[in-house]
C-alpha cells in the first residue's frame, strides 16, 4: 500500500495519522510540504521508522532541506512516484 | 495501467495542481492510461480560460488544456462545485441564465458520478489537494 502525505506535520496531523495507521510493509511518500516530516531532529522524527518513508526529490530541493533529512529517506522523482502507484496494491492520500 | 486523478485544490493555491499535472505527465510518459482527471472543490478553478498569470509564470489552466489536447484527456469539472465558483460552459450559462462562459478548452462540466465511475473503472485513483 502506498500512502501519500502532502502537508507539513507542523501544520496538520495527517502525517501522524498516516504513520499510526500504515502497516509496516507499506510505503509512505512525502510530497509538497509533507517533506518537512523527514527533517532531522524534529518532534515527529521517531515516527519515521514505522514504515518505509520516501520523499519527492523536487519538493525537497524546492524547500532547500536536502542536507537536513533523516538518514535512510530515499529521494524519488515523478517516474518513481508513478511506479509506486502502479506497482503497489493501492494508494491512499492523507489530504 | 488505468489511472484516474482527483484534484481538490485550485491553481496557485498550494501545490496540488502542479503535483497532479506532473504526476499525470509522468504516468502518460510511462505508457499508462489516464482514464479521467476529476476537478472537485476549489479544483474546478483549474478550468477557467480567463486567467492571465504573469508571462514568466506557468499557466496552470492552459497547461492542463494543452496536455488534454495532446493525449485526449478527459478533464471533468464537478458541476455543483463549478456553480458555486462560477465556472460556466454553454449548457450551464443557459440553464442558470448567465451572460458569459469561461470554461477552458479541453474541460467539461459533469456530475459526481463521473468521479465514482473513474474510481470503479480505473486500477488506481490518486487524490491531490487539501
Amino acid at each position: 500500500m502506498l500512502h501519500i502525505v502532502n502537508k507539513s506535520p507542523f501544520e496538520k496531523d495527517s502525517f501522524t495519522s498516516c504513520m499510526a495507521h500504515a502497516a509496516e510493509s507499506s510505503t509512505v511518500l512525502l510530497i509538497e510540504d509533507g517533506v518537512y516530516a523527514a527533517l532531522k531532529g524534529s518532534s515527529v522524527e521517531d515516527q519515521l521508522s514505522r514504515a518505509k518513508v520516501v520523499a519527492l526529490q523536487s519538493d525537497v530541493a524546492a524547500r532547500g532541506i536536502e542536507g537536513n533529512l533523516v538518514d535512510g529517506i530515499d529521494l524519488i522523482d515523478y517516474p518513481d512516484f508513478v511506479d509506486l502507484v502502479a506497482n503497489g496494491d493501492g494508494v491512499q492520500s492523507w489530504v | 495501467m488505468k489511472i484516474s486523478v482527483q484534484v481538490n485544490e485550485g491553481p496557485y493555491q498550494h501545490q496540488a495542481s502542479d503535483s497532479a499535472y506532473n504526476f499525470v505527465k509522468a504516468a502518460l510518459e510511462k505508457g499508462h492510461e489516464i482514464f479521467r482527471v476529476f476537478f472537485y472543490h476549489d479544483g474546478v478553478n483549474n478550468g477557467t480560460r480567463l486567467a492571465t498569470p504573469p508571462q514568466d509564470d506557468r499557466n496552470v489552466q492552459q497547461r492542463w488544456s494543452d496536455l488534454s489536447k495532446e493525449h485526449e484527456l478527459d478533464l471533468v469539472i464537478c458541476v455543483a462545485a463549478a456553480q458555486r465558483r462560477g465556472i460556466v460552459d454553454d449548457g450551464e450559462a443557459e440553464r442558470n441564465g448567465k451572460d458569459a462562459t469561461n470554461i477552458m478548452d479541453g474541460f467539461r462540466i459533469s456530475g459526481l458520478g463521473q468521479l465514482i465511475e473513474a474510481g470503479v473503472q480505473s486500477d488506481r485513483l490518486v487524490v491531490f489537494g487539501d
